[in-house]
C-alpha cells in the first residue's frame, strides 16, 4: 500500500440532489480532490446492486450512491429503494471478497454543497487507508 | 303609503315608520339622546319632542315613538317646541352639569349654566336606557338594567355588582351617548396576543386587498361569543352588521369549506413569515411595549390601523427619539446568515414616516446600506437630508431602564467605538424567512429547498422561476427575499411561464423513459409496486408488464429492480452507465 496510491472512486448521483450539489460545490470554487469520478443518473433508485458490482470489476477502489434525502426524492419513493438496496449489498460484498466500507450510501440535497465535499473526501480518506481494490484477491 | 307635512313640506312614508325616521330620511333635523336606528324607540330623553297636529289638535309628541300617520302636521322648529326642548335639556344639565353632548346642545338652546340645583356634578347617566336596550336586544346578555324608581333610579347589573353574565363585549359604552360607562379591564384582552390586532369584530384585514372585504372575528364577535358561551341557546345576539348592511352580504352561517380545482400549472407564492426576534435575548423584545418589529411598525402607521396612523407609544405619547435597528436576526451566525434583503429600504421608509409625522429624533444603527434598487440610493440620501441619525455597526442591545427608556447600545464602526442612545421608541428591522409550513408545502409539490429555507429554483440564472417539478412556478418571496417590484416582476414571469404552458395545450415529456422487453419480461410483477406514479401496468393476456410513456418520469427504480433485466431506462440504459463508468476508470 504506497504512499501515493490514487483511490479510484465513482460516484452515483441523483439529478436532482446530489448531481446539483456537485454542480454548486465545482461552481463555488470548493476544493476537492480528483478521485471522485461522477456518474449522473435520474434518481439514486436507478442503481442496481449489479450496477456497483460492475463498478467494482471495472476497477474502482470504491463507489458511492448518492441520492435526496429521504422524503426529498425528485420521484417521491425512488430513494426508498435505495435505503434499502445498498446497505443489503453491503451485507453481501463480503462474499465477493470486497470490504463494505468500500461502499457508502448518503444522503446529500443539492442545497448542500459543503456537505458534498465532506462526505467526498471523507470516503476518500476511508478508500485511501483501505488501499487499492486488488483484482482476484479476497480482503 | 301614507303623506305627512313636516314644516310645510309634503313627505311620504313606508308602513311601520316613526315620524323621526321620516323626518331624518327627509333631512329635517331633530335632536336625539337615547334614539338608536337599531333598537326599540324608547323616549326617555324627550329631547326629539315635535308638534304634531292631527285633527286640528295640537300636541307635543316624541318623534321616535311617534307612528308617522296619513295626514298629519308636523312641526319641528315651532315656539312650542323650542321652549320644551329648552326646558327639557335644563333639567339634562342640571342633572348632568359636565357632560360635553349635553352642555352643547343646551348651548344650541341658549342654556349656559344648569337652571336647577346640581345634586352630583360628576353624574353623568341620563337614563336613556340605550345600554340596557342593548344589552337586552341585541347582545342578549341581559346584565344591565334599571332599578329603584323615581329619583333613585338607575342603571347597572343585578344588584350594581360584577356578574359573569357579562360577556366585556363593550357594546353598552359605545351606545352611552354621554360616555357614563368604563370598561374595567381584569383579565388581558382578548388581543393580548396581537395588541395591535382589529378595533372591532368586523373588519377589514387588508385596506389593499382586492376585493376589499371585511370578515368577522369570531373570537371577539357577540353573535359568536354569545352562540358558543351559551352552546347555541342564544344563537341570534347582535347582528347589527346584518342589519346595517345594505347589500344583505352578512351571512353568519358561511363556514370554511375545502375547494377542490384541477389545475395544469401551479404558481407557489407563498412568501414568508417573520422571524421572531425573541429567540435572541439582547433585544429585549417583549420586555417593553415599546419594541416592537417592523412588521408591527407598518400596523402602527398605516391609516386603516389602531391609532388611525399615527405613530404613538404604548401610553398613547408621541415618541421623542426612536432607534431603528437593522439586520436583527439577518447577516447573524446565531440566526439566519442571508441578508433579508427588503428590511434595508422599509427601514428607510419607516425613519422618514417617522420623521414626517412626528417631531421625533431617529437613529438608525446599520451594518451596510443596502439601497440597491432603482431610485434607491436617493431615496437613502432624501432620509438622510430629512435628519436621521446613520451610526454604521449592529445595534447589539437594548436594554429596558428603570423609567420605562430604551436604551440602545451598539458600535459606531465609524468611530470606532461604542455608543449608545436613550429612545422612547426600538423598531427591530427583523429577518423574514420562509413559512413554518414550508417543508409541507415542499412535499407537496415535490420542490427542493436553498441553505436558507426558501423554495428552490430549478436554475439560479437561467430558470428563476420554474421548478424542477414540471409545471409547477414559484413567484415573489417564496422563492427568496424580495421587494415589491420584484415580487411583481418574478410573478409576472412566473403568470407567463404558466400561461405559455397551457396555450400550448400540450407539454412535452422527457425522452428518458422505461421501456420492458417484452421477449425478456417474465411477468414476475416486480416492478408493478415500485413505481412511485403507477406507470407499469401488468398486461394478463400477454403476461408482460407495460410502461405508460405519458406517466413514466424515468427514474429508473424499476429498471435496477427487474430481475430479468427486461426493462431499460432510455437514455440511462445500463450499457450506456457501464460505458461511462469503464471510461472514466480508464482515464485516471
Ligand atoms: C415590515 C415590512 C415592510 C415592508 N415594506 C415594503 C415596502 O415599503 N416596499 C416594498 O416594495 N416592499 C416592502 N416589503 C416587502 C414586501 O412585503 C414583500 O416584497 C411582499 O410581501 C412579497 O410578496 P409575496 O406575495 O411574495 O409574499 P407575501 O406577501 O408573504 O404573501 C404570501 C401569501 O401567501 C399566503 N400563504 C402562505 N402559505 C400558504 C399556504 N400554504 N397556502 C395558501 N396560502 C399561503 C400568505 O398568507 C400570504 O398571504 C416589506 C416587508 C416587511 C416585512
Ligand atoms: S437588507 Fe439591510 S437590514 Fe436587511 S439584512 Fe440586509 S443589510 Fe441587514
Ligand atoms: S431523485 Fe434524488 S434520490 Fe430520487
Ligand atoms: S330620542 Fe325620542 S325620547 Fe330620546
Amino acid at each position: 500500500m504506497g504512499v501515493d496510491f490514487e483511490p479510484r472512486i465513482v460516484a452515483f448521483m441523483c439529478n436532482w440532489c446530489t448531481y446539483a450539489a456537485a454542480d454548486t460545490a465545482g461552481v463555488s470554487r470548493m476544493q476537492q480532490p480528483p478521485n471522485v469520478l461522477p456518474i449522473r443518473v435520474m434518481c439514486s433508485g436507478r442503481v442496481s446492486p449489479e450496477m456497483v458490482l460492475r463498478t467494482f470489476r471495472a476497477g474502482a477502489d470504491g463507489v458511492l450512491v448518492m441520492g435526496c434525502h429521504i422524503g426529498d426524492c425528485h420521484y417521491n419513493s425512488g430513494n426508498h429503494r435505495t435505503a434499502k438496496r445498498i446497505p443489503l449489498l453491503r451485507n453481501l460484498l463480503s462474499y465477493a471478497g470486497i470490504n463494505p466500507d468500500r461502499l457508502r450510501l448518503a444522503w446529500v440535497s443539492s442545497a448542500e454543497a459543503p456537505r458534498f465535499v465532506e462526505v467526498t473526501n471523507e470516503f476518500i480518506k476511508t478508500i485511501r487507508a483501505l488501499g487499492p481494490l486488488s483484482q482476484g484477491v479476497t480482503e | 303609503m301614507a303623506t305627512l307635512i313636516i314644516d310645510g313640506q309634503e313627505v311620504h312614508a313606508e308602513e311601520g315608520q316613526t315620524v323621526l325616521e321620516v323626518a331624518r330620511a327627509n333631512g329635517f333635523e331633530i335632536p336625539t339622546l337615547c334614539y338608536h336606528p337599531q333598537l326599540e324607540p324608547y323616549g326617555a330623553c324627550r329631547l326629539c319632542i315635535v308638534e304634531v297636529i292631527r285633527r286640528g289638535r295640537s300636541r307635543l309628541e316624541t318623534s321616535c315613538t311617534y307612528p308617522a300617520r296619513d295626514g298629519l302636521v308636523i312641526k319641528t322648529k315651532s315656539p312650542p317646541v323650542i321652549e320644551a326642548r329648552a326646558v327639557i335639556l335644563g333639567l339634562l344639565l342640571s342633572r348632568c352639569p359636565n357632560v360635553p353632548v349635553i352642555q352643547e346642545l343646551a348651548l344650541e338652546y341658549g342654556i349656559t349654566e344648569p337652571p336647577f340645583p346640581v345634586e352630583d356634578p360628576e353624574e353623568k347617566c341620563i337614563l336613556c336606557g340605550l345600554c340596557v336596550r342593548t344589552c337586552h336586544e341585541l347582545v342578549k346578555a341581559d346584565v344591565l338594567n334599571f332599578s329603584q324608581r323615581g329619583i333613585e333610579r338607575r342603571v347597572g347589573p343585578p344588584f350594581l355588582e360584577k356578574t359573569r353574565q357579562c360577556i366585556g363585549c363593550g357594546a353598552c359604552t359605545i351606545v352611552c351617548p354621554t360616555g357614563a360607562i368604563e370598561i374595567v379591564l381584569e383579565q388581558a384582552g382578548i388581543y393580548k396576543e396581537k395588541p395591535l390586532g382589529p378595533t372591532a369584530a368586523i373588519w377589514v384585514p387588508s385596506l389593499q386587498a382586492v376585493p376589499r372585504v371585511p370578515v368577522i372575528d369570531t373570537d371577539a364577535c357577540i353573535r359568536f361569543r354569545q352562540n358558543d358561551r351559551t352552546e347555541g341557546e342564544i344563537a341570534d345576539a347582535c347582528g347589527v352588521c346584518q342589519m346595517v348592511c345594505e347589500a344583505g352580504a352578512i351571512n353568519f352561517d358561511q363556514q370554511d369549506e375545502v375547494v377542490e380545482v384541477d389545475v395544469g400549472t401551479v404558481i407557489v407564492a407563498t412568501g414568508f413569515q417573520m422571524w421572531d426576534p425573541a429567540q435572541l435575548s439582547q433585544y429585549s423584545y417583549g420586555k417593553s411595549p415599546n419594541i416592537i418589529t417592523g412588521m408591527e411598525f407598518e400596523h402602527l402607521s398605516n391609516a386603516g390601523g389602531i391609532t388611525s396612523g399615527e405613530i404613538l407609544l404604548a401610553d398613547g405619547r408621541k415618541p421623542e427619539q426612536v432607534a431603528i435597528i437593522h439586520c436583527v436576526g439577518s447577516r447573524d451566525h446565531n440566526a439566519h446568515e442571508y441578508c433579508s434583503r427588503i428590511c434595508c429600504m422599509y427601514s428607510l421608509k419607516q425613519a422618514h414616516l417617522v420623521r414626517d409625522k412626528t417631531d421625533a429624533a431617529v437613529y438608525e444603527f446599520y451594518m451596510d446600506m443596502r439601497a440597491f434598487g432603482k431610485g434607491y440610493e436617493e431615496f437613502y440620501e432624501r432620509v438622510q437630508e430629512e435628519g436621521v441619525v446613520m451610526i454604521r455597526g449592529r445595534g447589539a442591545e437594548v436594554e429596558v431602564l428603570p423609567d420605562g427608556k430604551l436604551r440602545v447600545k451598539g458600535e459606531d464602526a465609524n468611530l470606532g467605538r461604542l455608543v449608545y442612545v436613550d429612545v422612547d421608541m426600538v423598531v427591530l428591522s427583523t429577518a423574514i424567512e420562509a413559512p413554518h409550513d414550508a417543508n409541507q408545502v415542499a412535499a407537496l409539490f415535490g420542490l427542493s429547498r436553498s441553505v436558507d429555507g426558501f423554495f428552490a429554483e430549478a436554475h439560479p440564472k437561467m430558470r428563476p422561476v420554474e421548478t424542477n417539478t414540471g409545471g409547477v412556478f414559484l413567484a415573489g418571496a417564496a422563492q427568496a427575499p424580495k421587494d415589491v417590484p420584484d415580487t411583481v416582476a418574478h410573478a409576472g414571469a412566473a403568470a407567463s411561464m404558466a400561461l405559455a404552458l397551457m396555450d400550448q395545450g400540450e407539454v412535452t415529456i422527457s425522452p428518458a423513459v422505461a421501456v420492458v422487453d417484452e421477449e425478456l419480461c417474465s411477468g414476475c410483477k416486480t416492478c408493478i409496486s415500485l413505481c412511485p406514479y403507477t406507470a407499469i401496468s401488468f398486461i394478463e393476456e400477454d403476461n408482460v408488464a407495460r410502461v405508460n410513456e405519458a406517466l413514466c418520469k424515468g427514474c429508473g427504480t424499476c429498471v435496477a429492480a427487474c430481475p430479468a433485466g427486461a426493462i431499460e431506462a432510455l437514455h440511462f440504459t445500463d450499457e450506456q452507465i457501464v460505458a461511462q463508468i469503464e471510461g472514466v476508470l480508464a482515464w485516471v
